[in-house]
């Protein structure tokens, strides 16, 4: 083009690209648009020179300001432990008794037991501690062990038949398979599970199972079936069967028992979480 | 009679005319609006004190709500997540209250401009409130019209420079307090002024001033009447609002024209001559630089000056107020027909007069009545039917609430015994400022008994729980059924929770989860 064409209708010039008859106008842009725009150019620069930008070889520049999103983070982390620094003390040097008697301090161990929980105990006794078939159910009434708070940050420091631990507890039911025939297995296994009003496949196998239970079993679930936690003999007389209820599972508990190993918490996670994971587990509701 | 001799003629142009055809971009052109002075003037300084002294004023007032509650009268606690207007609280839940406020707001705003146009943009709109004030220091310290005008062209003196630092000084003190007026809604006011003062506000308190500052200075001061113009929406969607008998500023040509400047020489040569004494009045005194008798335009805020200033006019001259007036388009149109012998000749103003002299009683008249009509009735009957439900649900409204949230992990849990036990998170909401006993009940679930961790009582069907004063009280529900009551896998019961000191109450109805087959 050699000399501009001015739109008849606005009397503005046109760029002087056509398409099809349909010109264009070359209005020029709002003063403030275009200083805005230049303005943003000069921000990018100065912004690409004051934070970490221009990638290099092995990593990217740094900045004028220093800045660094690493860095935040960790300040946030720092000052979020700063914060909760009090109650983790207080934590520390009382007494799990003394602890649950506190109305802040217990909330605050119930809610950091609850983290500690889903990191480190989920794997077995599930998401919800509800346990599965080994797994022992925590928000329930049943304890092998004991339910108190006590028994419970004792069973979660030294663990359950965890041979590193010298304080662990261990019970160890033989393996009656070798003991005791199989008529006598079934006929025990009946008893036992008529104790708490299971369905029982043969009634005449349960009275000849009572005295095998007397003879063998009685010396660490008790005479009347209702277990020892000092010896963490469970209680064959509830409702709550930790390797499955009815007598098949009974017996094949009684033949060649199971036993669930748990790690002594203590030393991996230290006092301070022990305690906090014991007063979670005991609020799930069975505590004693 | 025409004594257009007296009349003082300005030398006004309208900047934004709507007869020139504006470049796309130019430089803002300067307006240098005259003082008016009328019945319209009075009522807007009126509404500028009203608006102003509310805008002010209002986060000093106190309302004693007693010692669990802030006693400023209105208050945004956004900390607290609070909303305090007088006796009324409001919790975040609540916020439909401000959002029908808001829908009252729009009907109301299409209500008031169906019927007198756009008398938010001329009266009431903040833009034009503050812009009046700054004008109104403007002319205190550098004269009316004409010194302004002056002023603007004559070289950088000391005078000007003088007058000029005391303007923009008086604006910004102006913009500070407007910008600092605005954080006391947010928190009390007395002792947040201290804090201010002394530099220990939150930072957010001297941005927000800062920034309010910033934009009451430029927007009132500098920016004006093109904040009107080019920024806002409003004067795009009052086109669809407006209708025929809406009532905004009109120039009534069919009396006004032909205008003439030599109105007594045209008279005696026996040619028409309207009303309009062409003395631009109209034009000097508008803030917003339009001639108003190019007719209804976007820039046009009906803020009914011209009508002041034209009356004034009229007044000198002989003439029957109103050349400029409040009209709706059919009056108007009415009596253009009268004027025009039903569009057949051009404006001859001697037809809407009769032989006396005196505007003929044909002429279409506003009248009261005619704001009633089934468009105003359907939106006063929108208005109303919204305020009414706001005033019921605010009548009505529960200030004791319980929500329940059920475990869902696990769902129920067996005990020993082979009883059924499920977890419940409740949450009572005690919504008053006052601490209080709530007692909270299960009904139905046969057999089934509560304990609540933290309180030491054996289980039982109801338990008494201490709620702290305008708090949410978070307790854990253990619910246990014995096995000879367990009915189905999922049951369902109450939560009811009572206040036996208000008699107020509310419940949950919850579920109760069992396994699926019972032995």
């Amino acid at each position: 083009m050699t000399e501009k064409h001015i739109d008849e209708a606005t009397g503005v010039a046109t760029t002087g690209h056509e398409w099809d008859g349909i010109r264009e106008l070359n209005n020029p842009l709002p003063r403030w648009w275009v200083w805005t725009f230049y303005i943003t150019i000069v921000w990018a620069l100065a912004y690409t020179v004051a934070y970490p930008a221009w990638p290099m070889l092995s990593s990217a520049t740094t900045g004028l300001l220093g800045y660094s999103s690493r860095a935040d983070v960790k300040a946030e982390l720092v000052a979020a432990e700063a914060a909760k620094g009090q109650y983790v003390e207080a934590v520390a040097a009382k007494s799990v008794d003394e602890i649950i008697k506190d109305d802040t301090l217990r909330q605050f161990a119930i809610a950091a037991g609850a983290a500690a929980f889903k990191v480190n105990c989920v794997q077995c006794h599930g998401s919800g501690a509800q346990g599965s078939v080994g797994y022992p159910n925590l928000n329930d009434d049943d304890w092998v062990w004991g339910g108190s708070i006590d028994q419970i940050y004792q069973t979660v420091t030294h663990g359950i038949r965890f041979a590193e631990d010298g304080d662990t507890r261990i019970s160890d039911m033989p393996a009656f398979g070798e003991i005791i025939d199989a008529t006598q297995i079934a006929q025990v296994s009946a008893y036992v599970a008529s104790l708490s009003g299971g369905a029982v496949a043969d009634q005449a196998m349960v009275e000849p199972g009572k005295t095998v239970f007397t003879d063998n079993c009685a010396a660490c679930h008790g005479d009347d079936g209702k277990g020892n936690r000092e010896l963490g003999a469970p209680n064959l007389t509830d409702a709550i069967w930790l390797r499955g209820e009815g007598e098949s599972a009974i017996a094949a508990q009684v033949k060649a028992p199971k036993h669930g190993v748990m790690p002594a918490w203590g030393g991996r996670l230290g006092d301070t979480k022990v305690k906090e994971l014991a007063i979670y587990v005991h609020s799930l509701g069975g505590g004693e | 009679m025409l004594n257009d001799a007296e009349v003082e003629r300005l030398d006004a142009e309208a900047v934004n005319s709507a007869k020139v055809r504006q470049p796309l971009y130019a430089a803002r052109k300067k307006i240098f609006p005259k003082r008016a002075s009328g019945n319209f003037r009075r009522f807007k300084w009126l509404v500028m004190a009203i608006t102003l002294g509310i805008y002010y004023l209002t986060p000093w007032l106190r309302w004693d709500r007693g010692p669990y509650a802030p006693d400023q009268a209105v208050l945004i606690d956004l900390a607290n997540r609070r909303f305090y207007f007088f006796p009324i609280e409001i919790w975040p839940q609540e916020f439909y209250f401000v959002a029908g406020l808001l829908v009252m707001a729009g009907i109301g705003l299409f209500l008031i401009t169906s019927t007198v146009g756009r008398a938010w943009c001329g009266y009431t709109c903040p833009q034009t409130v503050w812009v009046d004030l700054f004008l109104v220091v403007e002319r205190a310290v550098e004269g009316d019209r004409n010194a302004r005008m002056k002023l603007d062209a004559g070289p950088w003196t000391a005078n000007k420079i003088g007058k000029r630092i005391v303007k923009h000084a008086i604006w910004l003190a102006i913009a500070v307090a407007t910008g600092g007026a605005w954080i006391f809604y947010f928190a009390d006011a007395p002792s947040l002024l201290r804090d201010f003062a002394t530099g220990n506000a939150a930072p957010v308190a001297y941005i927000t001033v800062a920034v309010l500052t910033a934009t009451t200075y430029t927007f009132g001061g500098l920016m004006r009447e093109q904040v009107c113009i080019y920024m806002c929406p409003w004067p795009r969607i009052q086109a669809a609002m407006l209708d025929e008998h809406s009532l905004t500023v009109t120039y009534n040509d069919w009396r006004g024209e032909p205008r003439s400047r030599h109105a007594k020489k045209a008279a005696a040569a026996g040619q028409a001559v309207g009303d309009c004494v062409d003395c631009n009045a109209c034009v000097a005194v508008c803030p917003m630089g339009i001639d108003i008798r190019d007719g209804q335009q976007l820039e046009c805020i009906t803020c009914a000056l011209c009508i002041d200033a034209c009356d004034a006019v009229m007044d000198k001259v002989g003439r029957e107020r109103g050349l400029i007036s409040y009209a709706t388009l059919n009056d108007y149109n009415a009596n253009m027909a009268i004027a025009t012998s039903g569009g057949t000749s051009t404006v001859d103003p001697r037809k809407v007069r009769g032989a006396d002299g005196k505007m003929s009683h044909g002429l279409a008249h506003f009248h009261i009545r005619k704001i009633f009509r089934p468009r105003t009735f359907v939106y006063m009957g929108a208005w109303s039917l919204a305020g009414l439900a706001l005033l019921y649900a605010l009548l009505t409204r529960d200030r004791l609430e319980v929500n329940v949230l059920h475990d869902r992990n696990p769902q129920f849990v067996t005990l020993s015994d082979g009883s059924i036990r499920n977890g419940y998170t409740v949450k009572l909401l005690n919504m008053i400022p006052e601490p209080r006993t709530i007692i909270v009940t299960m009904q139905g679930l046969r057999g089934g008994e509560m304990t609540v961790t933290g309180i030491d009582q054996p289980a039982d069907r109801s338990v008494a729980i201490q709620a702290e004063p305008d708090r949410l009280k978070t307790i854990k529900v253990f619910v246990r059924q014995p096995a000879e009551f367990i009915d189905g896998e999922a049951q369902t019961f109450k939560f009811v929770v009572e206040d036996k000191a208000s008699f107020e109450r509310d419940e949950y109805v919850a579920t109760f989860n069992a396994p699926g087959k019972t032995k």
